[in-house]
């Protein structure tokens, strides 16, 4: 299917689309969930995207057919698909790019949100930051990409390195590096943080991410997202053990105590 | 130039010269583009008689479903003593006036069909006067016997089937729209003195059919006028006269609509736009400082409790199409004048409000006239109600203004019809999807086996070939469409003669236009049914007498409610092709063919009477309701949906296009200025479009399931939900049609 890896004919794996978001941005947005992730996170809702090649790396025609449901498409082709919902974007409203962890297809991202910017629209990267990296070729890249990114919805899943491997099988560092740099050239981000018990609703964790997050400069918006069981079913599905079995959702109480140490209600540049 | 004290402070000429209520709207009321903070909260007497009625709509549905009936007394305009919500608290009522003598007593009305009027009587426990049935039966001939003295066999046939159903032949057939205003601006003598000089100049020269009528008419009409004014009398006051203040014109008003609700019971009584008209008299009054908002919230919460109190005598075969006791008390806001301003007035505002000072409810059915360019103020405040609620619905005023200028009123559920001059012959629905089947097997219905469509030569093959069935299937349409337009042109003629609504067509301009209302069921099963034939493979599988009696689709196809031009084409052509087959017939008294795509809660009880579809339906499975896809076919989000509907162009079906869709709350926002800026987002982005219709429900799977388990739970008693074209409160439904409504209850992105 595809050949050429020339910019101006770079497809990407897309695992699905939804006409109608609007928790994943300002607005009401068109959201692009792409294939593959390098993270195994415990309470991920979509196992069905991690599957690329080898964890972390980027999905190929030649590994990866479409068999899992996802399809290969330009950015073209997907932007006219989102360009039909143009009418219900008002002023804040645009695409989002999710996953599975779009940063993995970064040479194709580049394409489509350039293109989107040309058109006008507004972008925001939905990122675990898991493939960040200041070293080469990624960096540069990367650089580029945010010309044209105007919001990143940063998940940041545990502040302790540590429990940050047990959670995600990844280390945290260059994650928070990503944090950081954002906040160095000024990038808006909403940091999100799904809230675990067992796992990452604890007090002191909880009290050490917002001391980070009070280190950064760029933070529109802080959400809590209160873990879910809805996406239990796809890992049996998929043939994997759940290793949430058994944990139940965050009660209110819980969500309420996460906002009020993480400060949420401060961040308001969202709203403006 | 009439001149009236009353009047006093009201600009304009024209009004004063002819009844002209738009010019007396245009040139009178105020813009007003704040937001809601000026709202007043219910009064202390607002709070009583809300809290003693909700008591007697307990007693209601623990007597399961009706309170009282009355089995003596034929209700007519004076039938009855003045009643109140309580004889306590009467005096606390600012607007006064009920169907009977008691609250939600169900008057006795006999002529649409004495045998419905008993059967409603006997369901509930209840025995009518006996002499009713010989007066009705022996000396007066009811609507419901002229129409089955007419029918003709294959009429019955037709009807008995199902392919044409929910017609209009037992009771009133409603839709029509009294302008109830001008009782309050001109007063009843003066609207007397117009319609006798129609009188007098109608049939100068020859005595023909049209002008034996019309007179005729003309004087029912001045009969009612006066039944107006001795019903007004009853309640102690002289609406001879035009109202003089804010309270005079919210209660001779009210009086106009009485009297239409005590003498039809039609299946749709709509109030009208009255929101602005009224604005102008509280205004006036707050001017010379005799009102203050909280009274003038009190004015309109105690109006809107009356008509929250609207009820018919049905009977359980009615209440499986219309489920919920609905009365379509249709009430609108909003809209744009032909000027461009905003038609918005704080008593749009206050209309709306009415759902947080008393809770949410399904009647009066309030819709929203949308425009992007209504003030973005009261946007917000409709879709906060709308996400508090859930029982408010918009449509397009941007699509409906054009064509029906800007004092049109909705007639029914979603259907414009212009105030004061035009009237609507209101029929049901054709089953288009039961239509396609008949095409397949040739005219014998797939349920009966009875030979109902014409015997045209069924398809024999075993698979089906698309240009074999779009043949058969023109063909069958023409046939259905042929006799749809007769069956109803003889209900017409029937209801005109012995049901005729002389008090709201006394409201009406003797000149009235009239517009004939078809309407289309089963609509996206057909579109995705022939997708299924066109781009994939469709097996019959056949009875032992070689009917086709199911269909086994092999390979994917699209399908309407995915923004796909492939199937949402076909949409288009449907709408189109039935709507050019009507309109070869003559309608009756030569009114405007329309049609709709809105099926009400009915889309249950027809889908029942419908065999398995090539699209995967299963035979008995509830067809979709209105223009809605169908169930499990919306792939790609919400937006997707809408964006196919907004394909039917509204022209070609200016009865309406119903689409209902509920959104959890998380998925529409995480915040509630953020789920009020979205939903704002969703129905600009959907109107600008030229979408016509949407009601707007905001709840989670959840809570229905919650609600139809426990529906003794306080927190449910006025649960409302919008479902095709009108509100209802979520535990009157059967469970067949709460069942219906929670798997429709999807858009849950997570």
């Amino acid at each position: 299917m595809m050949q050429s890896n020339q910019l101006s004919h770079k497809k990407g794996l897309v695992h699905s689309t939804e006409s109608f978001g609007s928790v994943d941005g300002p607005g009401v947005r068109f959201l692009i969930f792409l294939q593959g992730c390098g993270m195994r996170c415990q309470f991920c809702h979509n196992p069905d995207t991690w599957k690329a090649t080898a964890p972390g790396s980027e999905p190929s025609p030649s590994t990866l057919c479409s068999n899992s449901g996802s399809t290969w498409m330009s950015a073209d082709e997907l932007l006219s698909k989102a360009l039909r919902y143009r009418s219900y974007w008002g002023q804040k409203g645009g695409i989002t790019v999710s996953g599975g962890e779009p940063l993995l297809q970064i040479d194709f991202l580049l394409e489509l949100f350039q293109k989107a910017k040309a058109s006008g629209i507004h972008t925001t990267l939905d990122t675990s930051g898991g493939p960040f990296t200041k070293s080469e070729p990624f960096f540069s890249k990367f650089q580029e990409l945010m010309q044209y990114t105007d919001l990143l919805l940063l998940d940041i899943k545990h502040i302790d390195e540590e429990q940050h491997r047990i959670l995600t099988g990844h280390s945290n560092q260059n994650i928070l590096e990503l944090a950081s740099y954002l906040s160095d050239i000024g990038k808006p981000v909403w940091i999100r943080h799904v809230l675990v018990p067992e796992r990452s609703d604890y007090d002191k964790y909880l009290t050490r991410l917002d001391a980070f997050i009070r280190t950064l400069n760029n933070v529109q918006r802080v959400e809590v997202l209160p873990y879910h069981t809805l996406g239990a079913y796809k890992w049996k599905e998929l043939g994997y053990d759940y290793p949430l079995d058994g944990i139940a959702p965050p009660t209110e109480e819980r969500v309420a105590n996460a906002c009020r140490l993480l400060h949420t209600e401060t961040y308001k540049g969202y709203l403006d | 130039m009439m001149q009236k004290e009353q009047w006093q402070g009201f600009a304009g000429r024209l009004w004063k010269e002819e009844i002209n209520l738009r010019d007396f709207i245009q040139n009178n009321y105020v813009p007003y583009e704040g937001d809601a903070s000026f709202l007043a909260g219910p009064t202390e007497s607002t709070n009583q008689l809300w809290e003693k009625l909700q008591e007697l709509q307990k007693e209601e549905r623990a007597k399961g479903g009706v309170l009282d009936m009355d089995t003596e007394i034929v209700s007519t305009l004076t039938s009855h003593k003045p009643g109140y919500i309580s004889e306590e608290l009467k005096d606390k009522e600012a607007v006064v006036g009920l169907q009977t003598d008691k609250p939600l007593k169900r008057a006795f009305m006999p002529f649409g069909g004495i045998k419905m009027a008993e059967d409603a009587c006997k369901t509930y426990g209840y025995t009518p006067n006996p002499d009713f049935h010989k007066i009705f039966t022996e000396y007066h001939t009811t609507h419901n016997q002229g129409v089955f003295d007419a029918y003709t066999p294959e009429m019955k046939k037709a009807r008995h089937n199902k392919i044409i159903t929910g017609l209009p032949d037992t009771y009133g057939r409603g839709r029509i729209v009294g302008d109830y205003r001008r009782v309050a601006l001109y007063g009843i003598d003066l609207l007397m003195e117009m319609k006798k000089e129609d009188l007098t100049n109608c049939g100068y020269g020859s005595m023909r059919d049209s002008v034996i009528r019309q007179r005729e008419e003309l004087s029912m009409q001045l009969r009612a006028l006066q039944g107006m004014k001795d019903m007004a009398a009853g309640y102690g006051f002289d609406i001879s006269e035009p109202a003089s203040n804010a309270k005079e014109a919210a209660q001779w008003l009210y009086f106009g609509y009485l009297a239409a609700i005590k003498t039809q019971n039609g299946a749709a009584m709509s109030v009208g736009r009255i929101s602005t008209f009224l604005d102008i008299y509280i205004q006036r009054d707050m001017q010379k400082g005799i009102l203050t908002e909280s009274e003038a919230q009190e004015l309109i919460d105690h109006m809107t409790m009356k008509f929250r109190m609207v009820k018919f005598a049905r009977i359980p075969s009615y209440n499986q199409l219309f489920s919920g006791d609905p009365v379509w008390a249709t009430l609108e806001v909003g809209g744009l004048g032909q000027d461009g301003r905003s038609m918005v007035t704080k008593t749009d505002y206050r209309f709306l409000h009415t759902l947080e000072n008393m809770g949410p409810s399904p009647e009066p059915n309030l819709t929203v006239l949308y425009s992007e360019r209504l003030p973005e103020n009261f946007k917000d405040y409709a879709a906060y109600i709308s996400i508090e609620t859930s029982s408010i619905q918009y449509e397009n005023d941007d699509v409906m203004r054009p064509i029906w200028g800007d004092d049109y009123s909705i007639c029914c559920c979603v259907s414009a019809t212009q105030t004061g001059k035009e009237m609507q012959f209101f029929g049901a629905r054709a089953n288009l999807a039961k239509c396609l089947l008949y095409a397949i097997n040739g005219g014998i219905d797939e349920k009966s086996k009875e030979q109902v469509g014409p015997d045209y030569r069924p398809i024999s093959s075993e698979y089906l070939d698309y240009d074999e069935v779009m043949k058969k299937y023109d063909k069958m349409m023409d046939w259905l469409a042929g006799l749809y337009v007769n069956i109803l042109n003889l209900i017409q003629y029937m209801h005109d003669k012995y049901y005729y609504e002389s008090a709201l067509m006394a409201l009406i301009d003797t000149d009235v236009r009239r517009t004939f209302a078809t309407g289309i069921a089963g609509f996206s099963h057909v579109v995705d049914s022939l997708s299924a034939i066109k781009y994939a493979k469709v097996k019959t599988i056949r009875d032992e007498n070689g009917l086709v009696v199911d269909y086994e689709t092999i390979g994917d196809f699209p399908k309407y409610g995915n923004d796909d031009d492939r199937a949402d084409d076909i949409a288009v052509w449907l709408l189109q092709t039935f709507m050019k087959k009507l309109k070869k017939h003559h309608t009756y008294r030569d009114s405007e063919p329309t049609t709709s795509i809105l099926t009400i809660t009915s889309n249950v009880v027809y889908g029942k009477a419908t065999g398995a579809l090539p699209d995967g339906r299963k035979a008995g499975a509830p067809l979709a309701p209105g223009a809605n896809p169908s169930y499990g076919a919306e792939q790609n989000g919400l937006l997707a949906s809408l964006n196919s509907v907004a394909k039917l162009p509204y022209e070609w079906a200016l009865d309406g296009i119903s689409n209902t869709q509920t959104i959890n709350p998380d998925a529409i926002g995480h915040s509630e200025e953020e789920r009020i800026q979205n939903l704002v987002h969703i129905m600009d982005g959907y109107f600008k479009q030229g979408a016509h219709h949407l009601n707007v429900n905001v709840f989670g799977v959840e809570k229905l399931i919650d609600a139809m388990e426990h529906p003794e739970k306080e927190e449910y008693a006025n649960f409302t939900i919008r479902v095709s074209g009108y509100a209802v409160k979520f535990i009157d439904l059967t469970r067949e049609q709460q069942l219906d409504v929670i798997a429709r209850t999807c858009h849950t992105t997570v």
